[in-house]
């Protein structure tokens, strides 16, 4: 789907994740990776092929005892905007496996087309992207909980957080047969959102004024830099616009989301956008 | 032309750099490449999940004692996916990782399909149903008959519930004064409710409506009593904008997300709560319309903390004097504040001390049965069955001294000791236990000590194991008789809810059993039909689930239908007045090691991301976990960089652990979050059953740990060991 239907309303889905409630738990992992058929190793301690959509990150604040402090961050693939829709990695494929949908804002990650070149994973600066160096095995009978709504990944491929895109189309199946165009705010929340314990994630359409998420960060019209107190994306200064939002009362947080100068002003990054395509 | 030797290498070379050359670029090779690797792409090695109707079915959750309401997904009749129930009064709607992880227990290999027999060479082998029930009663007739009826223990992780009350009602009847159930925080603080207030009590924590939590250790966000209602709970704290204040050696989690992180000398924290006590009495801070109402000896207590000066405990747990006094003028001041204690889990009980001193803060400030505050609850009891009938061996047998020493002198009020259990049997002279049963448990790996536990397990001449999963303890059994899992089974639970609420919840079966397995309770009915004497008569159900619904008796057909029933009998029991007299200083409870060779402190931290008890953590967790706590086959210890110096250790480079218990090859991870002079290790890994995703990885901490008990109680208050730590 390149452009929208001219009679359908663009919509724009995206998280915002309240790093003060996120405990760390690891519930969103296992949400992910039990909803979308990850798969796993023996030893899964090599982190750099680790299959994991939903990453949790731990931050500290690198202040010595006992001033220490430690903050998680989980971090799904941030659906990048970019420019007019040209997130990083769409702009590099050569085989047209990953796409910007303009109706929802998802990237998509279409895995039979991909041949494995992983020019999007050097592109990413997020590193949401993963190569499936083997074929995944699962030990004998628990292929039994695989789920059919996600194709189950072969070797050689990329594979990333597709925002529970299966899940938005269920959805959007029911509200066509029921006559709608529209979906409800509670009719498509991704596994990681229903799952965590916390209520740290909420999810929604970031052009919806009436979705919580909206009101939470309030992003500008342009780029989509959030204006709510607090409020912030990963790496805002390289205008990849990503629908993924953070929030946090602790400023050493909040500048551990970009590289900042040690003269920038916290949330000072991004204020003005480079004009044009990337 | 002349072929030389010079000439014969220049022409081969050049023929042979030739050839490289030209195939190098010939397309050929490389297409033959690109075509096999996207070929075997193609190969069926990529399962294909079939389709089919999707329906949910609800159920609750058991593979912890937080009990969440769960909606299991399926496609036809396969279960693909776990997720929290909405309306159920615990989690609502929220799930945890372990819960989320559950297919792939029921579906995974450490399933135990058939009952099993270990044979003489020590392997197992496949025995009916009707074989393994002769089996057990025939051993369990023989002893009867031999009048050793008492030398039969049960082990099991819980005491509550239908199942728990068929097991003590056949030992009952069998003659057996020995049910032992496993103890946690929450036992040893209702021991402390029947010491300072004569009650039969539960407490119940209100952290959902409290706003100022004083913890002493307790990972409200790392699974302390139900995992996701304390997630919930903390959230609501944040956006309450209530306070949480931590005290605990190591920044945890818990820690990380409180209002303020007070680091504690570890061991020290009773004296910090007397010190409290202390300066809340002097400051006359305290509820005094409450305690003048509802309490009796606080001219004891106020004796008793006398000595407990801000400055004194200052100097004995490294927080400041005026530290001490603002967090007791904070607590005190709070309008529904709260103080809470078990450390990590709270699956280990803690000291009377520290329990009845926290109790004690709770009860100065007032809010007890109060919203935020501490519920004493008298639980739903619904397993009221008559008294089964005795013939004289079962009589006899139970008027035998239970063989841990419960129940009677000074642990008259403590329903267990479970942790003497190795003890008792590597003791010298006869081993009084001749069987033994374990159901919910995994004593081999929870127990401390586990290299003693494993020693007297190799003692005891007959084990019936109900583990649903081939564990350490399953692998040592003599016969295997394989639970459902609970998925696959019925199983009554009692839940606490926020303000001192309780429900009943009915876990049920969301698939068909896979294998060859039988619920623990119907297993307990066969045998029970199969032994001499009056014990067939004890138990005259057809069936557990035919039992489970006579008990319930009118709640049945509603919990079946509901999954659950709110407002269950519960009473807030607190008739009597508090006696802060009950409150004595039973000094250092001392850990294991002497300081000249054990310069250290190894204390274990809890995490969600690991299971630790009868558990173990399936494939999904053990991908979670961060590679600063497991790398490879090797755990890594956490140490504050300044003691790391000192000891000429470094980030990520091998070492050597030793406690008083044993000694193991650890990695080193530097943390700024721990105390200097401490170390912290994962408790969770180290296991040497299960499969090759858990099976070897880490280090076990109950092996470098053994049980020290609580004077007053006489339970496992264990929290750490002395240490030593060297390069490698």
């Amino acid at each position: 789907m390149k452009e929208n239907h001219s009679n359908d309303k663009a919509n724009k889905f995206g998280m915002v994740i309240d790093l003060d409630k996120c405990t760390g738990c690891g519930a969103c992992m296992v949400a992910c990776m039990s909803e979308n058929n990850v798969p796993f190793k023996k030893d899964e301690s090599k982190k750099l092929d680790s299959i994991t959509w939903m990453h949790l990150y731990r931050l500290t604040n690198k202040k010595p005892f006992p001033d220490t402090e430690v903050c998680y961050l989980p971090r799904p693939c941030m659906h990048c905007e970019g420019a007019h829709g040209h997130p990083p990695c769409v702009s590099v494929c050569p085989a047209t496996a990953t796409d910007y949908d303009k109706k929802t804002g998802i990237v998509s990650q279409i895995y039979t087309r991909c041949f494995g070149c992983r020019y999007c994973m050097g592109a990413c600066p997020y590193h949401a992207r993963y190569f499936n160096w083997w074929d995944p095995v699962w030990p004998e009978g628990m292929e039994n909980y695989l789920s059919p709504n996600v194709s189950p990944r072969m070797r050689g491929v990329v594979e990333k957080c597709s925002l529970c895109f299966h899940r938005y189309q269920l959805a959007m199946d029911k509200a066509y047969h029921e006559g709608r165009k529209e979906l409800e705010e509670h009719e498509y929340q991704s596994s990681c959102t229903q799952a965590c314990p916390a209520g740290a994630i909420t999810f929604g359409d970031l052009n919806n004024p009436h979705h919580q998420v909206h009101k939470m960060v309030k992003p500008s019209k342009h780029g989509g830099k959030p204006t709510a107190t607090n409020a912030f994306r990963l790496l805002e200064r390289l205008g990849t616009n990503p629908k993924i939002y953070y929030l946090s009362s602790k400023e050493w947080v909040r500048r551990l989301g970009d590289n900042y100068l040690p003269e920038e002003k916290t949330g000072e990054i991004g204020n003005h956008q480079p004009k044009g395509h990337h | 032309m002349k072929i030389d030797r010079r000439n014969f290498l220049t022409l081969g070379g050049s023929l042979v750099a030739g050839g490289v050359v030209g195939t190098t670029l010939s397309p050929l090779p490389w297409k033959l490449m690109d075509d096999a690797a996207i070929w075997t792409q193609n190969w069926s090695w990529t399962p294909v999940p079939t389709d089919g109707k999707v329906s949910y079915e609800n159920t609750v959750c058991t593979l912890c004692p937080g009990r969440c309401g769960i909606s299991v997904r399926k496609v036809a009749s396969r279960a693909i996916k776990i997720e929290g129930r909405k309306d159920f009064p615990v989690n609502k709607g929220g799930i945890c990782i372990l819960g989320l992880s559950g297919l792939q227990l029921l579906y995974g290999p450490t399933r135990v399909k058939t009952p099993l027999m270990k044979t003489g060479n020590g392997t197992f082998k496949t025995i009916s149903w009707d074989e393994a029930i002769e089996s057990v009663s025939a051993k369990l007739n023989e002893l009867r008959s031999s009048g050793k009826s008492d030398s039969v223990a049960f082990l099991s992780d819980s005491d509550q519930g239908v199942t728990a009350g068929l097991i003590k009602r056949f030992l009952k009847a069998y003659g057996s004064p020995n049910f032992i159930s496993e103890a946690t925080f929450k036992d040893a603080y209702k021991l402390a409710l029947k010491k300072m207030q004569g009650i039969d009590a539960e407490a119940n924590f209100d952290i959902d409506n409290a706003d100022y939590v004083l913890s002493f250790g307790s990972g409200i966000i790392e699974g302390w009593e139900s995992p996701v209602r304390m997630i919930k709970a903390n959230s609501a704290l944040k956006t309450r904008k209530a306070k949480l204040c931590q005290i605990e050696p190591r920044l945890s989690m818990t820690a990380a997300k409180a209002d303020k992180w007070l680091p504690v000398v570890p061991g020290t924290e009773k004296e910090l709560a007397l010190a409290l006590i202390h300066v809340i009495l002097k400051k006359s801070l305290y509820n005094k319309d409450f305690v003048a109402r509802n309490t009796v000896g606080l001219d004891k207590l106020t004796q008793l903390t006398d000595s407990f000066s801000p400055e004194k405990v200052s100097g004995i747990t490294g927080i400041k004097p005026e530290d001490i006094m603002a967090l007791a003028a904070d607590f005190a001041r709070a309008s529904h504040p709260i103080a809470i204690c078990g450390k990590g889990q709270g699956n280990t009980p803690e000291s009377m001390t520290q329990i009845m001193a926290v109790h004690t803060l709770n009860t100065l400030v007032g809010n007890i049965n109060k919203k935020g505050g501490v519920f004493t609850v008298s639980l739903p009891d619904y397993v009221t069955w008559d008294q089964p009938e005795m013939d004289e061996t079962g009589t006899t047998g139970n008027s035998k001294d239970r063989i841990d020493g419960a129940g009677k002198g000074q642990y008259k009020d403590t329903m267990s000791l479970a942790h003497r259990l190795a003890g008792i049997v590597n003791a010298q002279g006869k081993n009084p236990v001749e069987a033994l049963f374990v159901s919910g448990s995994n004593p081999l790996y929870t127990f401390t000590d586990s290299i003693a536990v494993k020693k007297a397990f190799e003692k005891i001449p007959f084990i019936v194991s109900f583990s649903s999963f081939m564990d350490e303890t399953a692998k040592m059994a003599s016969i295997i008789l394989p639970n459902h899992t609970n998925l696959e089974r019925f199983e009554d639970v009692i839940v606490s809810t926020e303000a001192g609420k309780s429900a009943i919840g009915l876990a049920k079966p969301v698939v068909d059993p896979r294998f060859d397995t039988k619920p623990t309770g119907d297993a307990l009915i066969l045998i029970a039909k199969a032994l001499e004497g009056s014990v067939a008569e004890a138990f005259s159900w057809e069936s557990f689930e035919a039992c489970l619904e006579e008990t319930l008796g009118d709640k049945w057909e509603e919990l079946k239908e509901n999954g659950f029933l709110e407002n269950a009998d519960s009473a807030i029991a607190s008739n009597n007045k508090i006696d802060f007299s009950a409150l004595t200083d039973n000094g250092l409870a001392a850990i294991e090691g002497d300081t000249a060779n054990f310069p250290l402190t190894l204390i274990p931290y809890d995490s969600l991301r690991l299971a630790h008890m009868n558990i173990g953590s399936p494939p999904f967790l053990i991908k979670t976990v961060e590679d600063t706590v497991l790398k490879g086959n090797d755990i890594l210890v956490e140490i504050n960089p300044k003691t790391a110096g000192k000891l000429n250790l470094s980030e990520g480079k091998y070492a050597k652990l030793k406690t008083p218990k044993g000694t193991v090859n650890v990695k080193v991870h530097l943390f700024e979050g721990i105390m200097p002079g401490v170390i912290a290790m994962a408790r969770g890994l180290g296991h040497t059953a299960y499969d090759d995703y858990l099976a070897g990885k880490g280090v076990n901490f109950n092996e470098l740990i053994g049980p020290v008990e609580d004077p007053a109680s006489g339970l496992d208050i264990s929290w750490g060991i002395r240490a030593n730590l060297t390069k490698a």
